[in-house]
């Protein structure tokens, strides 16, 4: 009888393992334990923390979230309590997980907080990676850093000296070229890239002619935003070699698989957490059997095998 | 009381006036868990019409049922409302903290429960649990034909009174302007209120409490993504700092908002 050989779903990011590639995105899982109750934590691929910035931050003003047509607006404003906080409430949970956890990073007034955030968590043992947010639409700046690929450039490379820990870049789709700020962030020695952040839009109440969010404008995320993603996905696998994080708009397997045959190594889950807390889950399992059904062996088999 | 996500029978699902609608399912898990003031978390389709859950207040309980009540206002209600017996809900609940009973039904301290409009959802469930304090609920509304519950607080023996902006029925003006009236007439030293409705009506609570010096526990609304306290788009601003409505609310003490 021939053995059957268990597909491996494990990859990796840099120097990062993954046991599975499913991971969760930045802003939609909390910090894990208001997941507790519904999903197997200790099964996912890895765990993307909320952005967390130096200072403990409010937020931007209510209504912060509308639905529109298979999607969401969402204007958060990175509310998150600080990174000394970070590390004194919510680290000890996530470590016991046994589980990856990337740590997102952003800054609110100058690019140095990154580098002051870099090197707090790189004294961190339980922290295994630090993603660079530097493509958040809800800080009303007039442009973020990954709208332009000097300065993503030049701010990758000063954090890049800071850290031995995996580092992952978070793009922005609101730009002209995604491949050229991807391209900016892996010559700076970024081991990964993650996209796509939301995309800016705008939702009105047409009773009241005004904007449905407190300030006005939010990001897009969920269903609707999904070819863009995969696009831009399929765009930038074809300009670098680091792996890509692919996300935006996956709700099951099957959308999970589009991002993989695009070009992504692993991909997050976003907007659906909060549609169904245990869909990161489900979709582990799905790829499982996939690659079953399917006799692949490793998901490096199907990443950027898009037939054309 | 830890939430779960279940898949609910609906056991019925009916308009009873107007735009309102009265729903049951069936869920022991959330039924026997639930504590008046929370609330659960609706996916209204199986497809992405509409994308997120809706919230709604756990009107009443017995053994196995949750009933629920619920206007027909959007895409997600109005797709409520089109769900027939027979077909199964995905909800997640019990969510949120709950009314705080613990302070309460002392026999000399009058509750007095306040809803504006659809608010009169989660206090069904109080005045249940608070039953043997007959309590005093004042109900307010636009008009006659959107005061709710009336019979269901009666029999629950409450005593209620009711106010209307048009005056077709009860006091004529805000409930809030009933409940001061009725507070100058009574002794309300050990009194607590527990309020829900709109954000006007619970601002003005907030003062009468602080003015009388009596405890005012609010039913706060806010739009909500996940109801679980991860996306933190239903933060309010307390003397304690952000909390989320959905998890750390939906009821917080008067005392300890920043309006
Ligand atoms: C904890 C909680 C408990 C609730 N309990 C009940 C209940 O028992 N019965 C009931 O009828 N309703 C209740 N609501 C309000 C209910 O969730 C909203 O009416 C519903 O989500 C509207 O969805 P929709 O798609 O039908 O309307 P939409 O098309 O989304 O909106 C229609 C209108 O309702 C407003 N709206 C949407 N969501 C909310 C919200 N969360 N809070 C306030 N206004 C909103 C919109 O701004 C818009 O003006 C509760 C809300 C919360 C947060
Ligand atoms: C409510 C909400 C909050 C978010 N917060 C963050 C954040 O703090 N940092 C970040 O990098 N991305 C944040 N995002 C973006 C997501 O991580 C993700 O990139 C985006 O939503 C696209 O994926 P999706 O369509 O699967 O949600 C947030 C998204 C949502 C919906």
């Amino acid at each position: 009888m021939v053995k059957r050989c268990q597909p491996d779903s494990s990859v990796k990011i840099g120097r990062l393992h993954l046991n599975n590639p499913v991971m969760v995105a930045s802003g939609t899982f909390g910090y894990a334990e208001e997941f507790k109750n519904f999903t197997d934590l200790e099964k996912l691929g890895a765990i993307v923390t909320k952005t967390i910035t130096v200072k403990p931050r409010a937020g931007n003003p209510a209504p912060r979230t509308c639905e529109t047509p298979a999607g969401m607006l969402n204007s958060i404003g990175l509310e998150n309590p600080g990174i000394a906080n970070f590390i004194k409430d919510k680290i000890n949970f996530l470590k016991k997980l046994g589980v990856p956890i990337i740590v997102s990073i952003a800054s609110e007034n100058s690019p140095d907080e990154f580098l002051e955030l870099a090197e707090i968590l790189d004294d961190l043992k339980e922290v295994s990676a630090i993603e660079l947010n530097i493509s958040c639409p809800n800080l009303h700046k007039d442009k973020l850093i990954s709208q332009d690929a000097q300065s993503t450039f030049g701010l990758v490379k000063e954090v890049r000296r800071l850290t031995r820990k995996c580092l992952i870049t978070k793009l922005s789709p609101n730009v002209t070229s995604i491949s050229e700020i991807a391209k900016a962030s892996e010559e700076a020695g970024s081991d990964a890239v993650s996209l796509i952040n939301t995309l800016g839009g705008m939702s009105i109440d047409v009773n009241k002619r005004a904007p449905k969010l407190g300030s006005w404008v939010g990001g897009l995320s969920g269903p609707a935003i999904r070819p863009i993603a995969v696009r831009m996905v399929w765009e930038v696998y074809n300009k670098i070699k680091i792996p890509i994080i692919g996300m935006g708009g996956i709700m099951d397997t099957q959308s999970a698989l589009e991002f993989f045959i695009a070009g992504s190594t692993a991909i997050s889950v976003g907007t659906a957490n909060f549609i169904n807390p245990g869909i990161s889950s489900e979709i582990i399992e799905g790829l499982k059997k996939y690659m079953a059904d399917n006799k692949i062996r490793s998901l490096r088999e199907i990443t950027g095998i898009l037939k054309i | 009381m830890e939430a779960a996500r279940v898949i609910a029978r609906i056991n019925s699902n009916n308009n009873f006036s107007g735009n309102y609608w009265h729903l049951e399912l069936e869920s022991a898990a959330i039924a026997r868990r639930a504590m008046a003031g929370q609330f659960i978390n609706i996916k209204v389709n199986d497809n992405s019409i509409p994308l997120l859950r809706r919230p709604l207040s756990i009107h009443s309980v017995s053994s196995s049922k949750i009933r629920l009540i619920y206007e027909a206002i959007g895409q997600g209600t109005q797709g409520l409302a089109k769900r027939k017996p027979g077909e199964f809900l995905d909800v997640i609940g019990p969510l949120g903290n709950g009314f705080n009973l613990s302070k309460t039904s002392s026999k000399n301290s009058l509750n007095i429960l306040v809803a504006g409009g659809m608010g009169v959802a989660p206090l069904v469930f109080l005045a249940e649990r608070l039953k043997l304090s007959q309590p005093l609920v004042l109900i307010g509304a636009k008009s006659k034909n959107c005061l709710l519950c009336i019979k269901e607080f009666k029999s629950l023996g409450s005593r209620v009174e009711l106010a209307t902006d048009d005056g077709s029925l009860g006091f004529k003006g805000k409930v809030t302007d009933l409940l001061k009236k009725t507070l100058s007439t009574i002794d309300h030293r050990l009194s607590t209120i527990y309020a829900c409705g709109p954000k006007a009506m619970l601002k003005a609570i907030s003062l009468i409490a602080a003015e009388n010096k009596i405890r005012a526990q609010l039913s706060l609304e806010e739009h909500m993504a996940c109801g679980i306290g991860a996306c933190l788009g239903c933060t309010v601003q307390t003397k304690l700092g952000f909390k989320r409505v959905c998890h750390d609310g939906p009821i917080f003490l008067s005392e300890e908002l920043i309006w």
